[in-house]
Parts: C-alpha cells; structure tokens; sequence
C-alpha cells in the first residue's frame, strides 16, 4: 500500500518548506502578532489598575474634603464661640472697669467736695468770727458810748467773768 | 426565492449526468477513483473534458544511480509511456503509481524521486498562502500601535485565532516558558488547519490531499519529537530512563525504562497516524459520497435523481463535518504537542521537595 508508505522525495520536500515556513513564521510572523496582543492586554490591565487607583484617590480626596470642609465648619464655630466669649468678657471687663473708674471718681469727687465744703464751712467760720468782732465792735462801740453804761457793762462783764471761774469750772 | 434557484441551480448538473452517462456508458473504476484523489501525483489532474484529461504537468527530479540527474516535464510520461528510461509503474506491479526504470537485470528500479508532485505544489501553494496571510497580519501589528488600535476584518480574525491557540492550548500545556515554543505551535496549528481546509476546496489550488499524506504527518511529527526531545530537561530524562517505580522493575531488566523509550517514540507516531487518518477517511468519505451519483448513473433517471439529491444533502454535511475536523486535527495536534512539551519541560513538586 503506497498510502501508508512515505515517500521520500514528499518528505524531503515537506522538510525544507516546513523549515522554511516556520523560520519565516518564527521570526517575523507569529512573535509580532502575540507580542503585540500581550502588550495590548497588558496596556488594559494596566489602565483598568489605573483607572481604579484614580477612583479611589477621587473618593479619597472627596473624603478628605468632607473631612476639611466638617473641620473648617467646626473651627468657625469654635472661632465664633471664642470670639463671643471674648466679646462677653471684654464688655464685662470693660463694664467692672468702668464702674471701678467711676467709682474712684465719685470718691475723689467726694472727698474733694468734702475739702471744699470744709474750706467753705472753714471761711465762713472765720468769716462770721471777724463779722461777729467787727458787729460786736460795733455794738460795743454803740453801747459803750454812754459813760455809764460803760462802767455798767464792765460790771455785767467781770460779773460774768468772775461766775464763769468760779462755778463754770465745776471740774476743777 | 433565492435559496429555491439555489437547489435548482445545485439539482441542474444531475439532471445532464444521467445523459451522459447513457451516451458514454463507461464503468467507474472506484479504486482509481478513490485513491485518485487521494494519492499523490506527478501531474495535477483538474477535470477530464471528452474523455481527454485536462491537468498541468508538473517537472519529474530524479536521481538515478546509473544514469546520473534527470529533470523534465511529467507530460512526457502521460499514458504510461516511457522517457529517458523512466515510466510510471503501471497497477499492480512493485512501486505502482511511482516514476521507476529498469535495472541491469531487468527488474523495476525506483530513483531518488525529488518531483514536484502534486502535493509538493499543493504545499508550495499553501504554505505561501499562509506565508501571505500571517505577515499580511504581522505587517498590520508592525504599521499600528497595537496598544491603540484593535484589528478589524481578517486581522482581527486571526488575532482571535492566534489568541485562542496561545492561551487555551500552549499557555495551558506548555507551562512556564511557553514563549519559547509558541511560534513552533502556532505555525504547526496554522499550517495544519490552512491545508486541512484547502483539502476540501475541490478544484484546482487546493484538493492535493496534504495533511492525509503519511510524508506530510510524519515530517510533522518529527518536528514536534525534536522539540520535545532535544529541549527536555533533567527530569523529563529521568522519567524515562530511572522512573519512579519499584527497584526490581528497572535493575534486572530495564523493563520501565524500555517502556518509556518506547513511549518516546509511540507519541509522535500516533500524532503522525491520527491526523493522516482523520484527513484521509475524510476524503474518502467525502469522495464516497460523491460516487453514489456516477454509481447510480445507470439505474435510470429516477432513482439516480433521487440517490443523487440524497448524496448531495450528505456530500454537504460531511463538508461542513470536514470543516469542523479539519479545525479539531489541527487543534488536536498543537495541544498532544504542547502537552507532550510542557511534560518534557515539567518540575515535579515531588522532585523539589525532596531536593
């Protein structure tokens, strides 16, 4: 049977084109065709790795703007309480300080008023004494002016003078 | 509508064969009808008009050992006759269907016959086809940024395909360094489907039955004993040569290492014998099928019609099953290949545990 009986001239010739074929197929066909689908899936994985790492710096970031936008908002509360309360204390500072201000003031008026009104009361005083001396001179002079009444009143006076050391001194 | 005109169209040619048949009421002769096909030849018969042949002649290479290289056209050895000495050994003699000549004692010598014979054409032309088809795809990888763009169309086809065989069969079988051997894969899948399918075109390129030619699966087979046997590494050599086994079975008598070497040889062989098989009881059948018509033709009109219409629908569906083998052979072969590698190439767990 010449089928199962193989020719040599058919295998010789199929040697050398296979060789042939697989030279040429193996260094310019097939390594370009599966090089470049590996380098392309390689390429999707790489941007589908990419495109996850970009999602999840996108939320991270959205996260983190939350997060600086709850701190911001809890600094402007804290900032605005901070700043009422300063507010409160300085009104309060400034009230006690004021009261405290008015308070020396109204003392100082005070006792200046107090001063004054001794001066005052002192001017008077001596005021009236020489207004007492000049009117009792006056009187005096009046009075006096008669003769006898003048001895009469030297009388009344050493009358008196002499009641006054000897009992107005009931002490000594 | 079309598809009626269609079977019509199909339907027209049996209705002429009958007549002619009752005009030329010549016997078929089904052994040289079958093996016609089949076999190979020194010229590429396309189609007999008036009982004339109408075939390209092909040129004979032949070395002789008496008479030295002779180089000349197989037209001058049509119908048997004789030139420079050679003639084509007529059936039934020793070398039947082959160029020989007459030794000094008078009986039939065979040269060393270097022809371009019919399937050595039809590999030529196959093979530059798949030459054409695979750098026709690499050129369009080596213009795009493959990175950017995907391949529409026939590239796009064959990527699928290339894909497919690399990552289903060789990544999967070779194991690690399947780079190293996917080229050798790829080209034999390729090479192997691309003449699978040019053996069911039935005219002219194609219809050299090349892939259910002994030579053609042999030389195959060879390529793929090569590949696994000059690259295997030390463990693949110690399988064979000192498997893990009983002691008593390799001391006395080498009984497993011979098995194995055997196997060496068995894996190819039976790579070689399946696809020749599987193509050749392809083209039988298909050419069987086809038979029925022209079997028939003198049984009268009816009945020939009607076998004819059933050998028809028949003749289709065993195309389409041939298209489907014609993928699975060469699937099948690149992945016996790939496992029969990735098993030369192996690191057994076991072997490094206990290094």
């Amino acid at each position: 049977m010449s089928l199962i009986t193989p020719d040599f001239g058919l295998l010789v010739w199929m040697t050398l084109i296979f060789s042939i074929v697989l030279f040429i197929l193996a260094k310019w066909g097939f390594p370009m065709i599966t090089r470049s689908v590996r380098e392309r899936a390689e390429r999707i994985s790489a941007s589908i790795r990419k495109a996850k790492e970009a999602e999840d710096a996108l939320r991270n970031l959205a996260e983190q703007q939350a997060r600086l936008v709850e701190s911001a908002k809890a600094e402007q509360l804290r900032i605005l309480q901070e700043a009422a309360a300063s507010r409160d204390a300085l009104i309060e500072q400034a009230k006690a300080q004021a009261q405290d201000e008015a308070g020396k003031i109204l003392s100082r008026a005070r006792e200046e008023i107090a001063a004054e009104k001794e001066t005052a009361l002192r001017e008077i005083r001596s005021l009236v004494a020489d207004l007492s001396v000049d009117v009792a001179e006056k009187v005096l002079r009046e009075e006096l002016s008669a003769e006898g009444r003048q001895e009469a009143y030297i009388g009344r006076l050493v009358d008196e003078l002499t009641a006054v050391q000897t009992g107005g001194d009931p002490k000594n | 509508m079309r598809l009626k005109y269609f079977l019509l169209l199909l339907l027209f040619p049996l209705a002429c064969l009958p007549v002619s048949g009752a005009a030329d009421p010549q016997e078929l002769d089904m052994d040289e009808y079958l093996y016609g096909h089949i076999r190979d030849a020194y010229e590429w018969h396309i189609t007999t008009v008036n009982g004339h042949p109408v075939s390209i002649p092909l040129p004979v290479i032949l070395y002789s050992k008496a008479s030295g290289w002779h180089c000349f056209s197989s037209r001058h050895l049509e119908g048997g006759e004789s030139w420079q000495g050679f003639f084509i050994a007529p059936a039934g003699e020793k070398y039947e269907n082959k160029i020989v000549e007459r030794g000094p004692g008078g009986d039939l010598v065979r040269p060393l016959d270097f022809s371009i014979t019919k399937n050595v054409l039809g590999l030529m032309f196959n093979c530059t086809l798949l030459l054409v088809i695979v750098l026709g795809c690499a050129r369009w990888y080596r213009r795009h940024d493959a990175r950017e763009e995907v391949p529409s169309g026939g590239v796009g086809l064959m990527e699928m395909l290339v894909t497919m065989v690399e990552d289903d069969i060789i990544k999967d079988c070779v194991g690690e360094d399947y780079k190293r051997y996917s080229p050798y894969l790829l080209t034999a899948f390729f090479f192997i489907f691309l003449n699978n399918l040019m053996g069911i075109v039935p005219f002219f390129p194609g219809g050299a039955n090349i892939t259910g030619n002994i030579a053609v699966t042999l030389v195959l087979a060879m390529f793929t004993f090569f590949a696994v046997n000059l690259f295997g590494n030390r463990h693949y050599w110690k399988d064979i040569l000192w498997p893990d086994v009983p002691t008593w079975l390799k001391v006395p008598v080498p009984l497993m290492p011979v098995i194995e070497i055997i196997g060496m040889f068995t894996k190819p062989f039976s790579l070689m014998v399946r696809l020749f098989a599987n193509i050749l009881a392809g083209h039988l059948m298909i050419l069987g099928v086809v038979a029925v018509i022209f079997l028939t033709a003198e049984l009268g009109t009816a009945i020939n019609a009607g076998l004819s219409a059933v050998a028809i629908c028949l003749g289709v569906f065993m195309d389409i099953l041939e298209l489907l083998v014609a993928f699975i052979q060469a699937y099948v072969f690149t992945m016996l290949s790939a496992v029969f590698i990735g098993l030369s190439r192996q690191h057994p767990e076991k072997e490094i545990n206990t290094d």
